[in-house]
């Protein structure tokens, strides 16, 4: 099953030739370039493009706009407007302090979960798939396969196996059962095969097989540096969906000191909808923007990666 | 036998695969061969309730039980449903936006692909909190606005909560699928560009029939997971869900799997769903590829 892998190169020469084909057609003289509508000019271009901006940014600028109300601004004033008065500084105050600091036990718990499973998954995959580059062993394309199977396999179609089998092994509803699975990552396996073959060239290898250095030393020393890019585009997309998990914690956890952010402000948010706790609900909004601003920023810095990445599954 | 660097290559990949397919194995194929063994057996509960539980085999029949249960049937209707609204909207609204970023009319552009790509930065849980609001009644400034118009909408009610659900998808993975095609737009040859230009073809007619065609496979990819995705559907549902219990607690396969699990503790029935939504995602995938390479090849 090489699906991925044929799917991608026809991105580039092949079909390119029938249109650059220089013998003249006679179609040519009949079609005159039609002149540009108003949308496709400059201006209605960049209008159109403006206008999907605002379908992006008017939800984040609720949510800004919305950590800064009073409780009764939030429910009471126009939700793209300021409120009366500023409540930022209460507002964070609030978050950092209530239900005895639990908010601040969360962020560290995402980033245990998120930060340092990521890492791992990333080290792994990374080996992973410079091996099946790089290296010869017996049954290569077959255990490949099974890879791409792990990426088929819908993550949260797994959250009630992984629970079973947490149930019997007795780690439901500790910090292994939702650390653990973040682990593994099938697709940062065919990520780091595709970079490994694009950035790891074999002359070098060769080079250091022949000064004398053993596989793994090669494999420390010389490829993993030089994918380095590939690492951290892989740990990015890792971080996201670790990150983003909702359904594995959801069943998994009931000790809220065990929480990550997520499930934390989906807990807040239904306690204020159902057990009437309105004042949760502003939790849960400042909640929000506390823990989307630092994702945002991340995004900000390692654009270069992320956009190396998303595309490598697609153009390479 | 063997020469001793292939042995060394052979020491080497087992000693990096190791980590990986372990953990793999302990986390993705022993839960799915537990859960297949747990979804042969039922639970009954003997007498009252005081004399404990046991297990019964029961064969194929949890299978059988999910598959004829309206609830769960309905649930990826719920989802083709979904589908039929978010793929078309979703991959044409990121297609069409790299196109206007690659007509060279666009000015600039690396704020819009920021400003586009940024919702992809929010996770889906924090995504739906957000949206939901606009969705409230009495609360959103949405409603109001469409209200002045003389529109009046009920975004939580059964009969719109696809869109809803869809709305904030699309609103989460536009922009970022926007990002994959405008790189993959980059990379179509000038040439063919120029030679379209040279038979006279305008922008939009070289959008269609050069550069879509050409970055296809970019297409293909990103729909396969794009359905992939859609199966899995859980978060946003369930926010809207705890919003207006309108829309019921098996609204969506996984919520009909999580409903089964916790709320009426058959784990046998929700192991059996997991695996079949499972099957199903992994044989949707596997036509989504099949089809798309015999599409691409003329």
């Amino acid at each position: 099953m090489t699906t991925f892998s044929t799917l991608s190169p026809a991105a580039s020469a092949p079909e390119a030739t029938p249109v650059t084909s220089p013998a003249p057609r006679p179609r040519q003289q009949r079609r005159v370039a039609k002149p540009p509508s108003v949308l496709l000019s400059k201006a209605g271009v960049t209008a159109l493009l403006a206008l999907a901006t605002l379908y992006t940014l008017l939800p984040l600028t609720w949510l800004l706009l919305s950590s800064t109300k009073s409780r009764e601004d939030l429910f009471g004033t126009n939700g793209f407007a300021l409120g009366e008065e500023i409540h930022l500084v209460d507002n964070l105050g609030h978050l950092f302090t209530a239900d005895g600091g639990v908010y601040l036990r969360w962020v560290m718990n995402t980033v245990l979960y998120a930060g340092v499973g990521a890492l791992l998954a990333a080290v792994f995959s990374v080996a992973a798939g410079y091996a099946f580059d790089k290296l010869a062993f017996p049954g290569k394309e077959r255990l490949f396969s099974l890879v791409l199977l792990g990426v088929m396999v819908p993550g949260t179609a797994m959250a009630i196996p992984l629970y079973l089998l947490a149930a019997k092994a007795g780690l439901v509803n500790t910090f292994w059962g939702v650390f653990v699975p973040g682990l593994v990552f099938p697709f940062g396996v065919y990520l780091a095969r595709v970079f490994s073959a694009s950035y790891v060239p074999d002359e070098v290898l060769e080079a250091a097989r022949m000064d004398g250095a053993g596989e793994f030393r090669a494999f420390c020393r010389v490829a993993f540096p030089m994918l380095a890019p590939g690492f951290v585009t892989i740990f990015l997309f890792q971080f996201t969906q670790i990150w983003n998990s909702f359904f594995l914690p959801l069943v998994m956890l009931s000790d809220q000191d065990l929480y990550p952010v997520n499930l934390g402000l989906y807990v807040w948010y239904s306690s204020a909808l159902s057990q009437g706790h309105p004042e949760d609900y502003l939790l849960a909004v400042v909640g929000s923007l506390v823990a989307v601003a630092p994702l945002i920023a991340v995004f900000l810095m390692l654009q270069r990666f992320w956009k190396s990445g998303m595309t490598a599954g697609a153009v390479k | 036998m063997a020469s001793p660097s292939a042995r060394g290559q052979r020491r080497t990949a087992a000693l990096l695969l190791s980590p990986f397919f372990g953990l793999f194995a302990a986390v993705t194929l022993a839960p799915l061969l537990y859960a297949a063994w747990l979804s042969l057996f039922t639970t009954r509960t003997s007498g009252l309730g005081f004399g404990g539980t046991e297990n019964i085999f029961a064969g194929l029949s949890n299978y059988a039980r999910a598959l004829s249960d309206e609830a769960f049937r309905d649930g990826f209707l719920v989802i083709a449903a979904y589908c039929a609204i978010y793929i078309p909207v979703m991959i044409g609204g990121a297609l069409v936006l790299a196109l206007l970023l690659d007509s060279g009319l666009a000015k600039a552009r690396s704020f819009f692909q920021l400003a586009l790509f940024l919702p992809h930065a929010v996770p889906g849980l924090i995504a739906a909190l957000i949206w939901v609001y606009l969705y409230t009644p009495g609360l959103s400034p949405v409603i109001d606005l469409l209200r002045s118009g003389g529109i009046s909408v009920n975004f939580l009610s059964v009969d719109n909560a696809v869109f809803s659900a869809a709305n904030i998808a699309v609103w989460e993975w536009m922009g970022y699928n926007m990002v994959i095609f405008y790189a993959a737009l980059q990379a179509v040859p000038r040439e063919a560009l120029d030679a379209a230009k040279v038979d006279g073809a305008g922008a939009v007619r070289t959008a269609l029939s050069i550069k879509v065609p050409m970055i296809r496979p970019a297409v293909a990819l990103a729909v396969l997971f794009t359905v992939i995705g859609s199966i899995q559907l859980f978060t946003e549902p369930k926010v809207i869900y705890n919003a207006s219990s309108a829309i019921g607690s098996s609204w969506t396969p996984n919520m009909y799997v999580q409903t089964a699990a916790f709320q009426n503790n058959d784990f046998g029935l929700a192991a059996a769903a997991s695996l079949l939504i499972a099957l199903f995602a992994a044989v949707l995938s596997f036509a989504v590829t099949r089809f798309s390479r015999r599409g691409s090849k003329p």
